[in-house]
């Protein structure tokens, strides 16, 4: 069933997912969000599994028109989200009805934002995943970015349920216009003179306009080369820095060809790729050097973000009840709220009897937990 | 070649395991079984490989497996890749036209290299390419083994489109456009058949440890060829290695 409709597409708006490993050996670039943090986060707000398809909007965001009730989630960075009108919070599960307008007022901070549908967006699979690769025209819908009157539908069955999850910390985050990029070196630093590391561990780079999903071009200080500025074509990783002849560095990003003929000088830890993603043209790029054990630390810290909001998802855990209304006896599935998966229901809500009243007569209720 | 492998982290989730500094069979083999090693026996927290020239790129979650378990577990089986079982590499033949519209450039290759068109045919098919690797974009194959006598360098201006299935030459390489896409290669043919398919399994045609051989066809054959292709009865004409 459809679940929304585009009204406007916005710049660029494409379905993501966290992208298609196992096909780069065949020249398949990976794709997915550029952002995936952002893209995981919004999907366990919704109660969906992390690697779920979501929206990535680019800048100017999209005009959406709701076509049945559901719960979304809008994060990353900010562009203003609007629900008919009224501003919706970010990094938080939001109701939302059948024909209400979701619209975007502007950017405010950050480059990329996510729309996570309770369910999931329900595109093909194309070699294990709903990413859209625009160049190759793979994936997503029909291989390109949505246009206006594109509907879409989520892969959920029966009426999504909203459980008010949400992530103050994470909605706390400003991206702003300068980016600390934590990097490790190589994996071939040792192409670059001493002085060409010290340069680029140093300055400060801009992000000029020549940048999309396959790569950010930076402008400033030239890195200066031993010899020559390409190698043998080798595999390229999400984050690598290349610096190209002109001594200019370009990072590649979720769209990069599997492979490339330029001396890396560094790569960018996977805890800071959100950073990266969320950084616009005209930002300011500084870079520093760490270990691959300290970018595992870092990710770690970001992984507890992420495991706080599956915790409140358990908080939506439901229970089985046997109900016995006026002698008749059903059993039901029901969420205690404030209760863990896994926890002791308080005494009172163990069993108890209670009446209630209808419009033309009392029912007798007893209540027995079951589980 | 390097004596042992060399293991370089690529940022916190992926390891370059490199063999060699130059293009060479030896290095390319290693490489191979390297990545068939890794896919069979596997590894704890490999996420992907990326087999190219003379090394293989592993991402890994860093969540399930340290650097140093990993970097063990693949020294320990660089130890024994001579053991890996290969299949027997097989020669994929890929009918192309040369010349006319499918091929624009195959004159100023000619002319480039003092011969005749049909000299330049000759050489071109005349030989079995190694497919090195598969990368940079969808299917596209890393072939070895051109003959110097045609060599030419890239177009001055690259063409914006080139049609799927264009044969080229750039410098001392040639190359076919799996899809369409732009490019600053020397078109001196096409292929109909389809070597990247999204919606087949392998996508991709040609693996790596194959050869390549073009073979001359009509035009009229090209246009049973892509009916063939687009009926989906297409079989590529393969056979092993001698």
């Amino acid at each position: 069933m459809d679940v929304l409709e585009v009204v406007e597409p916005g710049l660029l708006t494409t379905v993501q997912d966290l992208g298609r490993y196992g096909y780069q050996r065949y020249g398949v670039p990976v794709s997915g969000a550029m952002d995936p943090f952002a893209l995981r986060a919004a999907n366990l707000l919704v109660g969906n599994a992390e690697g779920e398809a979501g929206l990535e909007m680019t800048l100017v965001g999209p005009k959406l028109r709701f076509l049945a009730d559901t719960v979304i989630a809008v994060a990353g960075g900010d562009l203003g989200p609007l629900l008919d009108g009224q501003p919706v919070p970010m990094w938080s599960a939001v109701q939302v009805h059948q024909g209400s307008l979701l619209s975007f007022a502007g950017v405010r901070d950050g480059m990329r934002a996510y729309v996570a549908l309770a369910g999931g967006i329900d595109v093909p699979r194309v070699m294990g995943s709903r990413a859209t690769y625009t160049r190759a025209r793979i994936g997503g819908l029909e291989g390109r970015a949505l246009k206006a009157g594109d509907r879409l539908g989520s892969l959920l069955n029966g009426p999504a349920r909203f459980v008010p999850r949400q992530s103050p910390e994470l909605a706390s985050i400003k991206y702003t216009h300068q980016h600390i990029l934590r990097v490790v070196l190589g994996p071939q630093d040792d192409a670059f003179t001493p002085e060409g590391i010290q340069t680029f561990l140093s300055s400060k780079y801009t992000v000029t306009p020549q940048s999309d999903r396959v790569g950010y071009r930076l402008q400033g200080p030239k890195v200066q080369h031993r010899e020559k500025a390409d190698i043998i074509s080798d595999g390229v990783p999400f984050g690598a820095v290349q610096i190209v002849g002109d001594g200019m560095p370009i990072i590649l990003l979720a769209d990069r060809g599997t492979t490339g003929g330029y001396t890396k000088i560094a790569t960018v830890i996977s805890a800071d790729l959100s950073q990266l993603a969320q950084a616009a043209p005209g930002d300011e790029m500084t870079f520093k050097s760490v270990t691959p054990e300290e970018g595992h630390e870092v990710l770690r810290q970001q992984e507890a973000l992420l495991q706080r909001i599956r915790d409140q998802a358990a908080m939506g855990a439901t229970r089985r009840f046997r109900v016995t209304v006026d002698g008749e006896t059903y059993e039901v599935d029901a969420e205690i709220e404030g209760v863990p998966a896994g926890a002791a229901l308080p005494p009172s809500a163990e069993a108890y009897q209670t009446t209630i009243k209808g419009k033309s007569r009392t029912y007798r209720v007893k209540v027995q937990a079951l589980d | 070649m390097y004596e042992r492998a060399r293991f370089l982290p690529c940022g916190d989730k992926a390891l370059l395991v490199e063999f060699g500094n130059a293009i060479s069979r030896e290095a390319n083999t290693r490489v191979r079984n390297m990545f068939l090693a890794v896919e069979k026996q596997g590894v704890t927290g490999v996420v992907d490989l990326v087999p190219t020239y003379r090394s293989v790129l592993v991402y890994y979650d860093p969540l399930r497996v340290s650097r140093q378990d990993l970097t063990e577990q693949l020294a320990r089986l660089e130890q024994h890749l001579e053991e890996v079982p290969v299949e027997k590499p097989k020669v994929v033949e890929v009918p192309t036209v040369y010349g006319g519209e499918y091929g624009p450039d195959l004159g100023t290759v000619a002319q480039h290299n003092k011969l005749a068109p049909d000299e330049v045919v000759q050489v071109h098919a005349g030989t079995d390419y190694l497919v090195y690797m598969i990368g940079f974009t969808p299917g596209f194959p890393y072939l070895g083994g051109m003959s110097p006598k045609i060599a030419t360098p890239r177009l001055k201006t690259p063409r914006t489109v080139i049609p799927a299935g264009s044969v080229g030459i750039a410098e001392s390489q040639t190359g076919i456009y799996p899809l369409e896409s732009p490019g600053g290669w020397q078109l001196i043919g096409r292929t109909p058949i389809k070597l990247f398919d999204p919606y087949r399994e392998p996508p991709a045609i040609l693996q790596p440890g194959d050869y390549v051989r073009f073979v001359r066809i009509t035009d009229e054959e090209y246009r049973k060829t892509q009916a063939a292709v687009a009926a989906g009865t297409y079989q590529a004409r393969t056979h092993l290695v001698e």
